[in-house]
């Protein structure tokens, strides 16, 4: 069967961010999808080397709008790291608050997109709804929908107010309430389930070989959480951390829903906290002395990691990041391949990509100083080819050979 | 041209177009179609390609990459089209003034704007107050 080919992007109705896939199919499966990124540069790394610290960390918040407080957490945790300072107990649970506040309008996000993509806008528009009021919330707490800029070195900026916390409760039952009747409802139709089970399968073995993490790894039977192994606030509360075993696209929607569960308990748990733990929220940090500090966070979709070298001065003089779908990404040679044209996005949006929080690769200049349109991957293809043309006549190399056969 | 103004502000179709934004502005104009906000109910409606649209939102600064396709949505529009950037962002860059990847920081560089609506995010409440102010200008 003759092979076809199927560009999806970069501005396509389904996609809500620019990004580009090849998809190739032979009838109806796929054999192979290429995927071009680039859209969404904007060059963080190289703008925070003219920023100071404090001011790092609202750029580093607009890297994604969605996970708009995991990258400021991994952030101020580097920097905390490089002098190892110790933050007050109150601003603890705050930035616990935040973070979780997050992972639940991110994850039901997640939960409205996936129903639009495999034609179910009903699931879509009610998720969305119950997203609402989450945002309402932060608002309150924080000022803002959905950048709070609440985190600093040392600390947090803003106290919660503890008059809010009987607003908060009712919300967090509700939600609680609705998530379990929501995954009543996906556990009961037989539609959504032959849509969803035993598609895109992405094993342990591939889930560690791609290095995935957060919630697509730990539906594969990959035990990782950050806030588990390696808190650097969460150890004040109790993180049950959700793991499945098959790896297919229900068990990612299952475990987001858990999840979504499990951050309404650890908000509770906040609360309580907070009637009892008062006292300071920022240790004021004057000087950043001179080293390298690492901050890892679980952001919604995955270990998010920042890298932050200091010499003494105000500014970073490299700041790195990693976004979690950085490694999260690629794990769709793993599971897509072979199956369906008409399942293949479903799992491609199964890992939750996040294309703004992973493009931040450089632009290549040639010796004249024009810029490089051309793709990195067919300019590193290309120097291959060259190469090789020098070691075989042919240009083609004995390993290929074998696999013309 | 008054008889179509007529007609247009009675029922507006968007496309939206990302452009290097940080995803909050997108996602917030998503928000404005779902039952919070529910957009539909002023005739409002997000459409798949820019060729059915009215109105096309921008969020986003730009970068040198989607520069060209911009300017190629642009034209692929059935005129007349009004452009509303959405977000500091097209209007000075916000944070990201500085980046080496911005092409279009304010929007209007590259294609004609019709109104810009500030905020970083804009909350959704200000961007139906400026799709509305923006029907107010239609004679
Ligand atoms: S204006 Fe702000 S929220 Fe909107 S895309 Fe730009 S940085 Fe993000």
């Amino acid at each position: 069967m003759s092979k076809c080919r199927i560009p999806l992007g970069p501005f396509h109705p389904l996609l809500e961010e620019a990004e580009f896939f090849n998809i190739k199919v032979e009838g109806e499966k796929v054999v192979d999808i290429e995927m071009e990124t680039g859209w969404m540069h904007r060059g963080h790394e190289k703008i925070s080397e003219t920023r100071t610290f404090t001011q790092s960390i609202f750029l580093v918040e607009r890297i994604c709008g969605i996970c708009s407080t995991s990258h400021p957490f991994a952030c101020v945790n580097a920097i905390e790291d490089i002098d190892n300072v110790e933050i007050p107990e109150r601003a603890k649970y705050i930035r616990v608050l935040i973070g979780e506040l997050e992972r639940i309008h991110s994850h039901l996000l997640w939960v409205g997109l996936a129903g639009h993509f495999i034609g179910y806008d009903t699931l879509w528009m009610w998720a969305w709804k119950y997203r609402e009021p989450i945002l309402q919330l932060s608002e309150k707490i924080t000022g803002n929908r959905n950048h709070y800029a609440m985190m600093r070195v040392g600390g947090v900026g803003r106290d919660f107010d503890n008059s809010l916390i009987p607003e908060i409760n009712p919300v967090l039952d509700m939600l609680e309430k609705k998530m379990v009747m929501l995954a009543g409802a996906v556990n009961d139709d037989p539609v959504l389930k032959s849509r969803l089970k035993g598609v895109g399968i992405l094993t342990k073995e591939d889930a560690i070989n791609y290095c995935a993490n957060g919630p697509t790894a730990r539906a594969s039977g990959y035990d990782i959480d950050v806030r588990r192994d390696d808190p650097t606030a969460y150890e004040v509360v109790d993180v049950k951390v959700i793991v499945t075993q098959n790896g297919d696209v229900f068990d990612k929607a299952v475990v987001r829903v858990l999840e979504i569960i499990e951050s309404c308990h650890i908000i509770k748990q906040c609360l309580k906290a907070f009637e009892k733990v008062q006292g300071p929220i920022i240790n004021k940090v004057k000087e950043i002395s001179p080293g390298e500090g690492i901050g890892r966070y679980e952001a919604p979709r995955g270990e998010v990691f920042h890298y932050i070298r200091s010499d003494g001065t105000n500014r970073p003089v490299r700041h790195k990041v990693r976004a979690p779908s950085f490694s999260n990404i690629p794990t769709y040679k793993a599971s897509c391949i072979g199956i369906p044209l008409a399942d293949a996005l479903i799992t491609l949006a199964s890992v939750d990509p996040c294309y703004c929080c992973t493009e931040r690769s450089l632009k290549v200049f040639d010796t004249k100083g024009r810029r490089l349109e051309e793709s990195l991957l067919k300019l590193s293809r290309e120097k291959t080819k060259k190469i090789r043309k020098n070691f075989y006549a042919d240009g083609v190399s004995p390993l290929e050979r074998i696999f013309e056969l | 041209m008054s008889l179509y103004n007529k007609i247009i502000k009675k029922s507006i179709w968007v496309f939206h177009a990302s452009a290097s934004p940080c995803n909050n502005c997108d996602i917030e104009i998503l928000d404005l179609i779902t039952p919070g906000y529910d957009i539909e109910r002023f005739g409002i409606k997000l459409v798949g390609s820019v060729r059915h649209a009215d109105v096309l939102l921008v969020t986003g600064i730009v970068s040198h990459k989607v520069a060209p396709r911009i300017k190629q949505l642009y034209e692929q529009a059935p005129k007349p089209v009004f452009v509303v950037g959405i977000g500091t962002c097209t209007i000075g860059g916000a944070t990201f003034k500085q980046s080496y990847n911005r092409a279009g920081a304010p929007l209007d560089k590259i294609i004609p704007v019709n109104a810009f609506i500030p905020g970083c995010p804009p909350k959704p409440e200000a961007m139906i107050d400026g799709i509305v102010k923006l029907l107010g200008t239609l004679k």
